[in-house]
């Protein structure tokens, strides 16, 4: 069934007895050609993009729990394409590139909103490498804006411009940066998927993997065996546990981010502002919430919940940049676990074991990643080749000194 | 998280720094160990979900670097132990 506003009216017309669910719930097949674990963003998105760009087929999702559960319905939904390094901008930028079409592409209603982004400068230093970072934007097909203190202060009159320790000197924009309904992205490229042939299946979890003579043969599951040529894993967050079943380690630790909405509040940021000194990043849900967070939390879990002290921390930051958020309630506080990486970025690579894909380490970037991550991760598994904007997510990346580590801080995952 | 110092007590996490699994501890030989070994060490963690041994400096305190045994899925802390004593342990006292 095809959505569209006709659809819509129509429906209306005759009491909404239309509408069908929107995928299927099929029982698992013994085997596939591919099988995708995951059934996030980024699994989804790959069996979308095998199945559609590709023209792969008997294709399957497997999912421990329920489509999207995970990270990619507990981010804050920022999309956009400001990174430094030649192996990370082209990538982001194709990503963002795909988000510019995906609602009409997989024919779903994904609010892909490019209200801007806006990070905030505090001294020259700062200035220099913005202004480095924004030229390299713009070399990779990117826009890139740097902006004055006057030119922040007609967007946004009521920042604190005049912090003691962090007094507003300017900022770099990026105007088609933004938030997407992230449910929405997930629903969507499900229900692309499945309208391809693509066998979603929910509530199987992956407990083990044949392996034979260095040769995938499938995955063994809660439902049972299931066979496959190919196997790519997609669990960012859980990837040690489950490569752990293929016997391998991996450059990652898990960690938590927390993130928070206050309670609904009248228009008041139009875009989204990141205060990277100061630990905090904020933006404005079309309900009226404002959505920030700051940074992780720093210690290896896989609880999907964090402590007091960066509460407080996320909190003061708020309070430095924008002191009117002090009369702002919390409404919710929540955690996602994320793959921390040696470097802060991500993997998407083959392994040891032929036939065995391997897709993770997003760090706390992997939502804006989705769409690139999953055309990128189809485009490997399809190929047996990475496509050309994701040539640099190996996993020997470490030993053969090549780390792509935008912020300097070496083989320490809670600090990037 | 409440972290029970062995010297000092009961002491809030926010008053230490975190650097990892305690693996670290045991680094390769450097005049023998090859660059795989390196990496491995370096770079690579097993992760765990559920207990997992881990290096806390106790940066704003006595600075003293302490083995924590503590659960990743439910934070808990079962066992908090001085680097130290675990190197002497391993036979590393010099």
């Amino acid at each position: 069934m095809r959505y569209s506003g006709f659809r819509v009216i129509a429906e209306a017309l005759t009491g909404h007895k239309g509408w069908k669910p929107v995928w299927r719930d099929p029982a698992p097949q013994a085997e596939y050609d591919y099988i995708i674990v995951g059934g996030g963003g980024h699994g989804l998105a790959t069996a979308y993009y095998l199945a559609k760009e590709f023209g792969q087929k008997r294709i399957a999702v497997i999912e421990k729990g329920y489509l999207g559960g995970g990270n990619v319905g507990r981010n804050t939904t920022i999309i956009r394409s400001n990174y430094l390094l030649d192996g990370n901008e082209p990538f982001y930028e194709f990503s963002l590139k795909l988000w510019e079409g995906l609602e009409q592409d997989f024919n779903y209603n994904a609010m892909v909103s490019q209200r801007g982004i806006l990070n905030l400068i505090h001294s020259d230093a700062q200035r220099d490498a913005f202004t480095r970072r924004g030229n390299a934007m713009i070399l990779n097909g990117a826009d890139a804006d740097l902006l004055d203190r006057e030119q922040i202060r007609a967007m946004y009159p009521w920042l604190n411009f005049d912090d003691a320790r962090f007094p507003i000197k300017g900022g770099l924009a990026q105007r088609r940066g933004g938030t997407v309904r992230h449910d929405a992205v997930a629903w969507g490229y499900a229900r692309g998927a499945d309208s391809r042939g693509v066998d979603l299946i929910q509530n199987c979890e992956v407990t083990g993997m044949r392996i034979e003579n260095g040769k995938i043969l499938g995955v063994e599951t809660s439902r049972g065996f299931i066979g496959a040529k190919k196997v790519g894993v997609a669990v960012a967050g859980s990837s040690s546990r489950v490569m752990a079943h293929a016997g391998m380690r991996l450059p990652i630790e898990s960690h938590v981010l927390q993130a928070f909405v206050s309670e609904g509040l009248k228009p008041l940021i139009d875009g989204v502002i990141t205060f990277g000194a100061g630990h905090f990043y904020v933006s404005q849900s079309d309900k009226g919430g404002l959505v920030f967070g700051g940074d992780i939390d720093g210690y290896n879990t896989y609880a999907q919940r964090g402590n007091l002290p960066v509460i407080e921390d996320v909190a003061e930051g708020g309070m430095a940049l924008m002191p009117a958020i002090g009369r702002a309630r919390l409404l919710r506080t929540w955690g996602g676990v994320m793959d921390m990486s040696m470097d802060g970025s991500p993997f998407i690579d083959k392994t040891p074991v032929d036939g065995l894909y391997f897709n993770g380490g997003w760090c706390y970037g992997g939502f804006k990643a989705t769409p690139a991550s999953g055309w990128c991760f189809a485009h490997l598994m399809a190929k047996d080749a990475p496509h050309k904007v994701a040539t640099a997510y190996r996993l020997d990346r470490f030993l053969k000194g090549k780390m792509i580590d935008e912020k300097g801080q070496g083989a320490q995952p809670n600090l990037h | 998280m409440i972290i029970n110092h062995p010297i000092l007590g009961p002491r809030d996490s926010q008053e230490f720094v975190y650097l990892g699994a305690a693996e670290m501890m045991n680094r390769p030989d450097g005049m023998s160990a090859g660059i795989e070994e390196f990496h491995e060490w370096l770079y690579h963690r097993d992760n765990p979900a559920g207990e997992h041994r881990e290096l806390w400096y106790h940066e704003q305190g006595d600075r003293s670097w302490l083995v924590v045994t503590r659960n990743t899925l439910t934070h808990e802390i079962s066992r908090v132990e001085l680097a130290r004593d675990v190197a002497k342990a391993m036979g590393r006292s010099k």
